[in-house]
Formats: C-alpha cells, sequence, structure tokens
C-alpha cells in the first residue's frame, strides 16, 4: 500500500510525518538537529530513502545532512560553498556596491535522475551543484556572472536564491528565481543564463518592467507540462505557457495576490493552489482566515478552500516553500505555518485537517509518495 | 594532552559526549588545536572558523583560564594550564539575541 512522507523544516529542528495512503493517521518524528534552523529537505526522486537536508545557525553557520535511509539517520556532507572566482559584488540597500558573501541554503534540488546529484540555492544568491551527494559542492559560475549580477538586490529575507526546477523533459533547462532579482533559465545545463521576467510589473523598482530586479516568491511547474510556469510574485500571480519568455497575470478574482507559497495539482496541470496573504506589509492571511485558493482554470478564476481551516483571529504567514502535494490518486496537498501547524488535505484541497499544530515556525514542506 | 570543551550543538554534530582530548604537537596554539580538532572531527569544519579566511566565526568566543582568548592572535601560545592539560580550552557560542 502506498504512503506519504512529509518532510517538514521549521526554525528550531526538522520533523518528519508519515502516514498510510488513507492520510488519516500521522506519525511524527523529530526534532531532527533540533534547534538548528532547517530551512528545506528533499527527497531524491528516484531513491527516496536518499533526502538531503539544509542545517544552520546563527552560531556554527551552514551544514548539509544527509540519509540514505528515509530520514532515520543522517550523516552530514559537505558544507564548502566557495563563490567561484572572485566574488565580485551586488548592489547593497542603499544602492552601493555589497561583496557576495554566503550566508545559508534555502533550497537543494536533488536530480531527477541521480540520487547523488543535488542542486543548492544559497544566500547570496547563487547556484550550486554537487555530483558526489553533496560532499562538494560548485558553482555554476554563469549565472551570477549574467551581466545583470552586479545590479541584483536582496529582498527584505536577504537576496536568496529560493527556487530550482529541473525540466523533466529536457535536462540541460533548469529555471531558477531569487529575492530580488527574478526569475532565470538556462538551456545548456547552467553554462549560460537568461532573465525571463517580461511580463512582469512590480511597482516597487524604478522600472515596473525592469529585466531584473523582481522580487519572485516561488515558481512551480507540473511534470507533464514543462513549458508552463506558475510564479507567485510579491504581488501577483502569474503563468507562462513559453518556458518563461513572456508571462500573464491569473490573480483574477483572489482577494489578495501577495503571496509566497504556489502549487500544482499532481494530477491536474490546470489546478494551482496559492495561500493569499493581505499585503507586503502585514504578512498574515485577509481578515484572520486562513485560506488556501484553488483555481482549476489554470488562473483567474479561483475558489476559497475553508473547510477545516481556522476561519476567525488567524495570523499565520506560509512561507514559499512551505506547501507541496504527493501523487496519490486523490493528491493530497500540504502547507505549513509560521505559527508551527502542518495542514494536510487528502482529497485535493476540499478538506483540511491539522497534522500538528504546535511545531517551531514552519520554513518548508516536502512530501514523497513511497509505494 | 589538550582539552576541549564543545557547546552543545557541535558536541551533537560531533556525535560526542564530554570533553574532546587532543593530541597536539608543538607549542599549542589556538590554530593548532583546532587544525587537531578538525583533523579528527572534519564535520565541524567551517562551524568553528570561516573556510576560507579561517576568520572565528562572529558569535563563537574562546575561553581559558578564566579568561577570553577570542581576541588573541591564532599562533599565540595558549596559557600552560591549558597545555598540560589541567585548564580545558573553552569553545563557547556567545549569548547573543537577547
Amino acid at each position: 500500500m502506498s504512503s506519504v512522507r512529509v518532510l517538514v523544516g521549521t526554525r528550531k529542528g526538522a520533523f518528519i510525518l508519515t502516514s498510510d495512503g488513507k492520510r488519516e493517521k500521522w506519525e511524527v518524528s523529530g526534532p531532527h538537529f533540533a534547534g538548528w534552523e532547517m530551512y528545506h529537505l528533499k527527497g531524491s526522486p528516484v531513491d527516496p530513502n536518499r533526502i538531503y537536508a539544509s542545517q544552520c545557525s546563527g552560531w556554527f553557520g551552514q551544514m548539509i545532512q544527509r540519509s540514505n535511509d528515509g530520514g532515520k539517520t543522517w550523516d552530514p556532507v559537505g558544507n564548502k560553498f566557495v563563490y567561484d572566482g572572485v566574488a565580485g559584488t551586488h548592489q547593497w540597500y542603499d544602492g552601493t556596491p555589497h561583496p557576495w558573501e554566503f550566508k545559508r541554503v534555502w533550497h537543494l534540488e536533488p536530480s531527477l535522475t541521480d540520487p547523488d546529484s543535488v542542486y543548492a540555492g544559497i544566500e547570496d544568491a547563487a547556484l550550486f551543484h554537487s555530483t558526489d551527494g553533496g560532499v562538494n559542492w560548485q558553482e555554476l559560475p554563469g549565472l551570477r556572472g549574467h551581466g545583470s549580477g552586479p545590479h541584483w538586490t536582496p529582498g527584505a529575507g536577504g537576496m536568496c536564491l529560493h527556487t530550482i526546477i529541473l525540466d523533466p523533459g529536457n535536462p540541460q533547462r533548469i529555471y531558477i528565481a531569487i529575492s530580488a532579482a527574478g526569475a532565470f533559465r538556462t538551456d545548456d545545463g547552467g553554462k549560460t543564463w537568461k532573465p525571463i521576467n517580461r511580463g512582469l510589473h512590480s511597482l516597487h523598482i524604478p522600472n515596473p518592467t525592469a529585466e531584473v530586479g523582481h522580487c519572485v516568491h516561488h515558481v512551480a511547474m507540473h511534470k507533464s507540462r514543462p513549458n508552463t510556469l506558475f510564479m507567485q510574485k510579491h504581488w501577483d500571480v502569474m503563468r507562462s505557457d513559453n518556458a518563461g519568455d513572456s508571462w500573464q497575470e491569473v490573480s483574477g478574482n483572489l482577494p489578495t495576490d501577495f503571496g509566497f507559497a504556489i502549487d500544482i495539482h499532481a494530477h491536474e496541470p490546470d489546478t494551482i493552489y496559492v495561500v493569499p496573504i493581505k499585503s507586503d506589509s502585514e504578512h498574515f492571511p485577509l481578515d484572520g482566515k486562513l485560506r488556501v485558493y484553488r483555481s482549476r482554470t489554470g488562473g483567474n478564476e479561483w475558489e476559497p478552500l475553508t473547510k477545516g481551516l481556522p476561519q476567525s483571529d488567524c495570523y499565520v504567514n506560509v512561507l514559499r516553500d512551505a506547501m507541496a502535494v504527493d501523487t496519490l490518486d486523490s493528491c493530497g496537498v500540504y502547507f505549513g505555518t509560521t505559527g508551527g501547524q502542518v495542514y494536510a488535505s487528502a482529497d485535493a484541497g476540499d478538506s483540511w485537517a491539522p497534522v500538528v499544530r504546535d511545531l517551531p515556525g514552519v520554513l518548508s514542506v516536502e512530501v514523497q509518495t513511497l509505494s | 594532552m589538550i582539552r576541549v570543551v564543545l557547546p552543545p550543538h557541535l558536541r551533537t554534530l560531533a556525535k560526542v559526549s564530554g570533553d574532546v582530548e587532543l593530541e597536539v604537537t608543538g607549542t599549542p596554539t589556538q590554530r593548532s588545536v583546532l587544525d587537531a580538532l578538525e583533523a579528527r572531527y572534519p564535520m565541524l569544519l567551517g562551524t568553528i572558523r570561516d573556510h576560507v579566511t579561517q576568520q572565528r566565526r562572529p558569535f563563537l568566543r574562546f575561553f581559558a583560564c578564566e579568561g577570553d582568548l577570542s581576541h588573541e592572535s591564532p599562533d599565540a601560545p595558549l596559557p600552560d594550564a591549558v597545555a598540560s592539560g589541567t585548564e580545558p580550552f573553552f569553545i563557547i557560542g556567545a549569548i547573543a539575541g537577547g
């Protein structure tokens, strides 16, 4: 029988939630790496026992942990992230040049074909790759080497490369997104990159339609349709049907189009989920009601999903990497909140129930569907 | 024999309990003690001092013999009591953030 394993990264450790395919009863293990910030955990698509985790601390810096047994035991692997060549500068908040400095790993993206191959998105924004299971890391310097690099600026959360999407049909194509530089694509395995921000409109930058500078919060792709991307931008939910070459807004009837998380139904590539957040100055749900919004039409027409979610006095946030879906026949949807709740829906969002309520603030949620 | 006391998170990371005992050849210094520590426990590389610059991480301190050695030269000899193993070399996570 199938089962699911939910990997939860929090501000004070990692937790692993497991259930059978019914997704009614859950076992909770953790905290793993208690007391450490766990920005992201993700399993290899080709070897679900292989899981990578980003562990960091203001005191002790960055660790990468690796499990070869589905999260039962872990070993630290390589934590040396050194920029290629002369690191150079990017633009600081006050407009002055600022040296590129490694701070942490925000996102780990295991290869679709090789469990020893994994990408890391870091702050200050750069993309690293390991081909030996996370022991050694090399920068793909073409991204920062894009001519716009010196003009990238940090968002409020830091200048982080937080989204990495590998194209299942084209191993040479990778999408990434950076706050606050925007989205980029490579078609040659990471040697060269181009900004893919045409159609984005951001009022918080001097030129609202600039080639770079957009605060992209997250991007999602369905594996059956790799040229179609959905984006939750700082404000605006966007869609591209040409691999990011151009974008159209699909916020439609959302009550607010600010937010962080966005994901896609495992079996319906036009069914999208977002969690609208009131605004960039008030990072909590509108009217104190925690509502996931679902579009079954690829955007523009959205319905609130509220059954089982708090509909009063709720002032949590849902961060960019804190939503995921499983691939069971009835698609499961999961998200974690800064208030420490992890909610699960076993019916594609129609109804929800908390798996846990009192974890530390949730930074990331990933799901493994196990057979 | 040099005794090193690690902060709890680094003990967990290194999978040790209690003090760490290290053999250091020559006159022990911060650098030679940390080199020996990292050689024995390579998972601690980068957690106490930067991989490239070898600078002490900002929120860590080095104490010994009721003194703060954090701002001493990494190549200065450690106190005799540390060199003889009578007193430990403490690696401390600074109280930061309230």
